[in-house]
């Protein structure tokens, strides 16, 4: 039978399981920051498996989640101009904007398309030189190089019917933001291994020493989390701080210089709101001066717009890691991935969406 | 066959042969003499069949003992073709998988072709003759049928509808209520090949070798499950839209029974994980359209998987888990290392991720 080899990967999994259990003396918060590493957590079960010594604060790395209301109006308004092709990723599309999603827009007849890449994007607007088309350009320094990219080879096929929407966050931010909560919980870090693939991990080195905490530098995989997870309670109950790096299959400590040069080249470091948390001082990216005529906003004048978060969601609380999904009195019930209050009960990556698909099973019981 | 859009424009016209139709014309689905023409040049020469030479407006079919199982599904896939098969025969396997799923043999199909003005008349030769072949696979005849024709940009091609009706024989007595503690699920083969196959060429993917889709008519599998063992089969499905997950949570609800499945035994090619891997799919939701997941009594599991292994549609059957007491209506999953987690039903469709 196939797959049966994935036994090896269950007997690796026991033997870290045994390490976290004989090392992990005292109790330690730990704060994963992807939320592709939360739904590895909880899909793979090691939220179960780990003993009760160690908690994990699970991060606010889901660019669904954190992308401000008002931008998701903005592109819901620009989605609905008849001139418009909009793209986007999969997982934008059902994100809830103040009224309704993206998914709605093309229900009423907007063009909405889902792309695997930005540079599709692109090939679309080489396609449809008569029509608009706006790619929604969300996420960490993972995507930030295609979606430079995607800038950059418009211009060079001047193309003037190309354009983003850009709403990108920056990482290393919002764990100097985490720690400098009062209410900071979190006493280690497990670094978004895709992120370190691009950046690296050298700015992460002065937070780790500001701070004296240790960061690693984690992988997706099951048994990567588990080895992250074991690596920094071992550097926890020996008191070392500093970064370490698990994932060393993709990162680097310099990362991919020549990705970071095209971000460089195209965008430049801005304060940005994040959904649920507020603003943050140099968080995000946004295009530079001589990049703006690709910029969506620009574009397309879709009026000044406010947006009101329903008052039941506890989404901040949950992607700073105060408060876990389950605690909140709507989840599951005005809350569900049908209709969903906040992002992070839409995405793939959403802690909410993560507790919601695969860990109900108390709650089934009862 | 009955026709009621009757355009008197087109009733005085004089029909050249269909292959001097290069295109469907609004006509073809007029009921006049184009329609006349489509018939017997395409459709009735194709599924040549005693049932259909009448030219009736119904089939009239005599029935054996048992049960009648009815069922029907209409078929919109785009591509029309693609690896692995095509709307035509994914149309007669579609229909004939859920007539086994009810433990029936086929017995005679429907065809109702929706087609849009201007569909190439060779496209749609191809596709009939894909049908054709996949009936006559099966040994099922198509019985009786319909041809529409709407206006250009009022439909996507060509959509079809099948119905089928089927027998099932004395002894066989399939319901997902009759799901207990202690049954296993047998699932027989390897998951989600269409759903991605469908995916990549809708998308454009650029994989590494086509991923074919499993698409496949699974009655003689089913039948020879049934003959072996009659009513200690006690579900069978064929995990399509929504896939092994959504057909499994569906058991449980309707049974109140809990279902718990093994991730390492969940069989799937290695290009299909890597296109799942890839795109942030999770393959126990991606249709199968050639696959059955059959809950039978325990003493009989063994050799009912060895049997599945014999035949050429079972080959990487599988013991994929069990019907348990504990936590009913819930599917759980072992994971690969231990973990235990809920397989939940999708709230939509899956989107594929970010990063």
């Amino acid at each position: 039978m196939r797959f049966v080899d994935e036994y090896r990967g269950g007997e690796e999994a026991a033997r870290l399981l045994a390490a976290i259990r004989r090392d992990a003396v005292h109790p330690w918060s730990l704060m994963e920051v992807c939320g592709g590493q939360t739904h590895t957590l909880i899909r793979s079960g090691i939220d179960r498996l780990l003993p009760e010594t160690i908690s994990l604060i699970h991060g606010p790395g889901c660019p669904v989640c954190v992308t401000p209301l008002e931008l998701i109006d903005r592109a819901l308004a620009i989605a609905r101009l008849p001139e418009v092709i909009f793209t986007s990723f999969g997982d934008m599309l059902r994100v809830p904007g103040s009224t309704t999603d993206l998914l709605a827009v093309k229900a009423d007849g907007g063009d909405v398309r889902m792309v695997y890449s930005p540079l599709d994007a692109v090939k679309l607007a080489q396609k449809h030189p008569e029509r608009q088309v706006v790619f929604f350009a969300v996420g960490f320094e993972t995507t930030a190089p295609a979606n430079a990219m995607a800038v950059w080879q418009a211009r060079q096929l001047g193309l003037d019917n190309f354009s983003i929407l850009c709403s990108h966050v920056l990482v290393p931010p919002a764990m100097e933001a985490i720690l400098a909560s009062p209410d900071n919980r979190v006493q280690g870090f497990l670094a978004a291994g895709h992120v370190c693939a691009v950046m690296g991990y050298r700015e992460y080195e002065p937070i780790a020493e500001r701070h004296r905490i240790p960061i690693t530098v984690t992988g997706f995989e099951p048994l990567d989390l588990l080895e992250g997870i074991h690596r920094t309670v071992c550097a926890l109950e020996q008191g070392r701080h500093g970064v370490e790096n698990q994932y060393v299959r993709a990162v680097t400590r310099d990362g991919s210089l020549p990705a970071q040069a095209r971000v460089a080249e195209v965008f430049e470091v801005c304060d940005r709101k994040w959904r649920g948390i507020g603003t943050i001082p140099a968080s995000g990216l946004a295009l530079r001066p001589e990049w703006r005529a690709f910029d969506a906003e620009r574009r397309f004048e879709v009026g000044a717009l406010t947006a009101e978060e329903s008052p039941l969601c506890i989404a901040g609380d949950v992607l700073r890691g105060r408060r876990k999904p389950h605690e909140c009195t709507a989840f599951g019930r005005q809350c569900t991935p049908e209709r969903p209050l906040g992002a992070p009960m839409v995405s793939n990556e959403g802690a909410c969406a993560a507790y919601y698909r695969y860990g109900r099973l108390e709650e089934t019981r009862r | 066959m009955s026709d009621e859009r009757g355009d008197p424009a087109f009733g005085a016209a004089c029909p050249l042969p269909l292959a001097d139709y290069p295109a469907v014309q609004l006509a073809h689905g007029g009921g006049g003499r184009l329609t006349q023409r489509l018939i017997a040049e395409l459709l009735a020469p194709a599924f040549d069949n005693p049932l259909l030479a009448t030219l009736h407006d119904g089939a009239v079919l005599d029935l054996p003992a048992g049960r009648l199982a009815f069922t029907t599904d209409s078929y919109v896939v785009r591509p029309l073709v693609f690896p692995g098969g095509d709307i035509g025969s994914l149309a007669v396997h579609g229909t004939v998988n859920d007539l086994a799923m009810c433990g029936a043999r086929p017995l005679a199909l429907s065809c109702g072709l929706i087609l849009e003005e201007g569909f190439p008349m060779a496209t749609l030769r191809a596709l009939i003759g894909s049908m054709r072949d996949a009936a006559a696979r099966v040994g099922v005849p198509v019985a009786t049928g319909d041809t529409k024709v709407v206006d250009r940009g009022k439909g996507d091609g060509l959509y079809v509808n099948t119905a089928g009706i089927g027998v099932v024989p004395q002894g066989v007595e399939i319901a997902p209520t009759r799901a207990r503690p202690g049954d296993v699920v047998l699932l027989s083969g390897p998951i989600a090949a269409h759903g991605v196959a469908i995916l990549s060429v809708r998308e454009g993917l650029e994989l590494d070798g086509p991923i074919v889709s499993d698409s496949a008519p699974l009655h003689d599998l089913v039948a020879r499950l049934l003959e072996r063992f009659g009513d200690r089969v006690h579900v069978l499905r064929d995990p399509t839209r929504g896939g092994v997950a959504s057909a499994l949570h569906e058991i449980a609800g309707a049974a109140g029974v809990g279902i718990r499945i093994e991730e390492t035994r969940i069989p799937i090619e290695e290009s299909v994980r890597g296109a799942c891997e890839i795109l942030g799919l999770d393959p126990l939701y991606v249709a199968n359209e050639g696959r059955a997941l059959a809950l039978v009594a325990r003493e009989t599991a063994e050799e009912a998987l060895d049997l599945w292994r014999g035949h050429e549609l079972g080959r990487g059957a599988v013991a994929l888990g069990e019907v348990v007491a504990d936590h009913p209506g819930a599917v759980t999953l072992r994971s690969s290392i231990g973990g235990l987690r809920v397989v939940d039903l999708l709230s939509g469709e899956q989107l594929p991720r970010i990063c």
